[in-house]
């Protein structure tokens, strides 16, 4: 695996499976009345955030400590950084101060490839700007690979059933609805699940659709309904209200009747197919509340997915750090 | 590579021995008196200071029609001394100083302090653009005429950082500077286009999550200020064109016979946008570096004539204004020492230019559109002693430490280029020999 890991690119189909399987056995400590491991015991992990983001942190906090390293939370607000350090500054602060690994959230497009000039750990990219959100992929990835060729929680009847170990997802076909544009989830799920062997469509008005899709590894579509009859998976992206003010679209109704999953257009889905959705959700905007809570949604899994699956890239990224080891 | 040493101490007296002429052979020139006395082979001139210029290619001095010197206001990443000091390095004798100082070059009296600035330095004529409108917020027309009239003689008018987006502004501008010769110099940037515009808009801004900056915003502002000053019969200058679709643009406009002429930079005859992968800043740049098929066209319309000349837009910016995350990063590249280098590469070494067609888009369209009296004239006796000595030998990687720029902020650092200025003669006497600077 690469040294850092900033874009879902980074991982080859071995290193995206070998994550995947790591994440199932991992997930078994969930069941032990200890949940934690002493793998990252004396590693520090730094959770760099300068975005508000109480899940994903919370996420990769669970994930590190149920690792045994120590963590640390440098939030934006209420530390130099809020006094307008530099990120430059705030890295070489990390540094002195002993970092095993990083993992930054940024608005800014490119800041965690930037930090890694700057760190000689690890950097872990939790979300830059509209760039992408790799862990995020990977959780997607395996709730997927769960659900539908798994004979994971809630029943997958997609799939053969057994132990997907191995595996990737080849043959599935996910469907990506909203904002493609300005989405990092989107960017990396693109790229990963391509990487995995998936069929990938991505559907969006065109004001939301990158110009230069078509060279991305995936189709596109302006039209829903007739993609949602032949998807296995349809993953939602939270579309920001706010883009209604620069053009993107006429009103939150208009963008509701052509691209909200409603109740009506899930029954369009095949049987087995399912819903998910990073969050945090707009009800009743892209995605009705009906469908959220249906027994097709895995938006509860993916969150629970979402610690095994970081814990398996930080046992991945520093447990060899700590082999060998007295 | 050949070094011209001087010999002997004459005042004044010069003898250049054996220089190639752009378009011409060998030959030795004879400066006297801050003019070319004579131009032939095997000159005598007892009591001169020779410089050996066996290898080296004679050009008019290079002219810059587009730099920012960032003085008054922003001394920390370039003063009217290091700037110049730059440019003369660079083979240039005269450079038009970009109006977005602080404050910026609106009024006479800003334009004629940096005028003084130069003068006092001495690298090179410091010729001063005046803004076309009062604190480039493109409402109201700044004093142009004052600025015409000032010690400055400000000819060429520019809000450059920013476009002059009001299509009723821009004719009145095109129209008010014909009374004195003068000509708008456009930054071709449709602001509703590119709010928070980060990068060329295609596949590498779609895959790094950068917010695009389309082609079209730059082309609709060029076809309508052609339109326009054919319209008012005025002339337009449109700085740095970084696209194939304004190429085209221009290229109709001047079938038409209108008085449009355009600079492309080095680094967009070189560069695109793939260098942003890294998310390095030293890369960003406004207009942004654009796609390969775009630098062949800016190369070919180069060649042709269909863009006038070759202009640096030398844009200085201290260390801690690049050293960050994209988005936050200033825009902007260093370029005077390093631009005929590029030229050399991007134009020369692929057969597109002869030196003759160099010294035409460096130095003698420049001086032209510029209104600069005294630079841009071919190498004959009676001309101004303007002389641009190069060695078109040899290879070196780029080092942005020692440049004299008060930047570093180049996106060459560390690429191999061609070539080396080795000597600059400003009126007769040296700013630059053995390639280093005389003072």
């Amino acid at each position: 695996m690469n040294r850092h890991l900033i874009s879902a690119g980074d991982l080859s189909r071995d290193d995206a499976v070998l994550i995947l399987d790591t994440a199932a056995e991992l997930a078994r400590v969930e069941g032990r009345p200890i949940r934690k491991l002493p793998t990252l015991r004396g590693l520090t992990v730094v959770n760099l955030f300068y975005e508000d983001s109480t899940r994903t942190r919370t996420s990769f906090e669970a994930a590190a400590k149920r690792l045994s390293a120590d963590v640390i939370n440098f939030s934006a607000k209420g530390s130099s950084v809020a006094k307008g350090e530099s990120l430059k500054d705030t890295a070489l602060t990390l540094e002195a101060m002993g970092t095993d690994a990083v993992v930054i959230r940024h608005p800014a497009s490119g800041a965690p490839r930037r930090l890694t000039g700057w760190v000689s750990g690890r950097v872990i990219n939790a979300g830059d700007g509209t760039h992408e959100h790799p862990t995020q992929a990977l959780l997607d990835a395996f709730t997927m690979r769960q659900r539908l060729i798994g004979n994971g929680p809630g029943g997958g009847a997609g799939g053969p059933g057994g132990d997907p170990r191995g595996q990737g997802l080849d043959g599935i076909r996910v469907t990506i609805v909203g904002d493609v544009l300005h989405s990092r989830v989107a960017r990396s799920n693109v790229l990963l699940l391509s990487t995995l062997g998936a069929q990938v469509t991505v559907v969006a008005p065109p004001t939301l659709m990158p110009l230069a899709v078509e060279t991305w590894p995936c189709r596109s579509s302006y039209d829903l309904d007739g993609e949602l009859r032949k998807s296995d998976v349809v993953m939602m992206l939270r579309v920001q209200q706010e883009r209604m003010t620069a053009a993107y679209f006429p009103s939150v109704r208009e963008y509701r009747r052509r691209y909200g999953l409603d109740a009506s257009r899930m029954a369009l889905l095949p049987e087995h197919a399912i819903v998910m959705h990073p969050g945090p959700m707009n009800r009743g905007v892209e995605i009705a509340a009906e469908v959220a809570d249906s027994s097709r949604s895995t938006i509860v899994a993916q969150v629970a997915n979402g610690v095994t699956v970081r814990m398996a890239v930080l046992y991945l990224m520093l447990g060899g750090a700590t082999e060998g080891a007295a | 590579m050949s070094s011209a040493t001087q010999t002997s101490a004459g005042h004044g007296e010069w003898l250049i021995k054996g220089a190639t002429l752009a378009g011409g052979g060998p030959a030795d020139i004879r400066v006297s008196d801050g003019v070319i006395a004579e131009v032939g082979p095997r000159l005598d001139a007892p009591g001169a200071s020779v410089v050996d210029a066996a290898g080296l290619i004679a050009l008019p001095g290079l002219v810059d029609l587009h730099t920012h010197l960032r003085e008054p206001g922003r001394e920390d990443a370039e003063t009217v001394e290091t700037g110049t000091r730059a440019a003369a390095l660079g083979g240039y004798t005269a450079v038009h100083a970009m109006a977005n100082t602080e404050p910026v070059a609106d009024t006479a009296g800003v334009v004629e302090q940096v005028w003084r600035l130069g003068e006092q330095a001495g690298y090179v004529d410091v010729r001063p653009v005046g803004a076309v409108t009062v604190g480039l917020h493109g409402k109201q027309l700044a004093e142009l005429g004052a600025m015409a009239d000032s010690a400055a003689r400000v000819r060429v008018f520019s809000d450059d950082g920013f476009c002059v987006a009001d299509p009723l502004l821009m004719r009145r501008a095109l129209e008010y500077v014909k009374a004195f010769d003068g000509v708008i110099a456009q930054h071709a940037q449709e602001p509703r286009l590119t709010e928070g515009a980060q990068l060329n808009e295609g596949e590498v801004a779609s895959r790094l999550g950068l917010a695009g900056w389309p082609a079209a915003a730059e082309e609709a502002i060029i076809a309508r200020d052609c339109l326009l000053a054919a319209h008012v019969d005025a002339a337009l200058h449109v700085c740095h064109v970084s696209t194939a679709g304004s190429v085209d643009i221009l290229r109709w406009a001047k079938s038409k016979g209108w008085r449009v002429t355009a600079e492309v930079t080095p680094h967009h005859l070189l560069l695109t946008d793939d260098l942003a992968e890294q998310y390095d800043p030293v890369f960003k740049v406004n207009p942004p570096l654009r796609t390969r098929a775009d630098v062949e066209a800016l190369r070919q319309a180069l060649a042709d004539g269909t863009i006038d000349c070759v202009a640096t837009d030398h844009a200085p910016h201290p260390v801690e204004a690049k050293e960050t995350e994209w988005a936050a990063a200033a825009n902007g590249m260093t370029g005077l020492e390093t631009a005929l280098r590029v030229v050399h590469r991007a134009m020369v070494q692929t057969g597109l230019l002869d030196w003759a067609g160099v010294a035409l888009r460096m130095s003698v369209r420049p001086a032209a559109i510029g209104r600069v009296p005294g630079h841009g004239q071919p190498l004959v006796a009676g001309a101004p002693g303007n002389i641009t000595l190069y060695d078109p030998a040899g290879e070196t990687p780029v080092d942005p430490a020692g440049h004299a720029s008060k930047s570093r902020n180049s996106p060459f650092a560390g690429m191999p280029l061609p070539g080396a200025v080795i000597a600059t003669f400003l009126r007769g006497t040296p700013t630059v020999l053995d390639g280093k600077v005389t003072r």
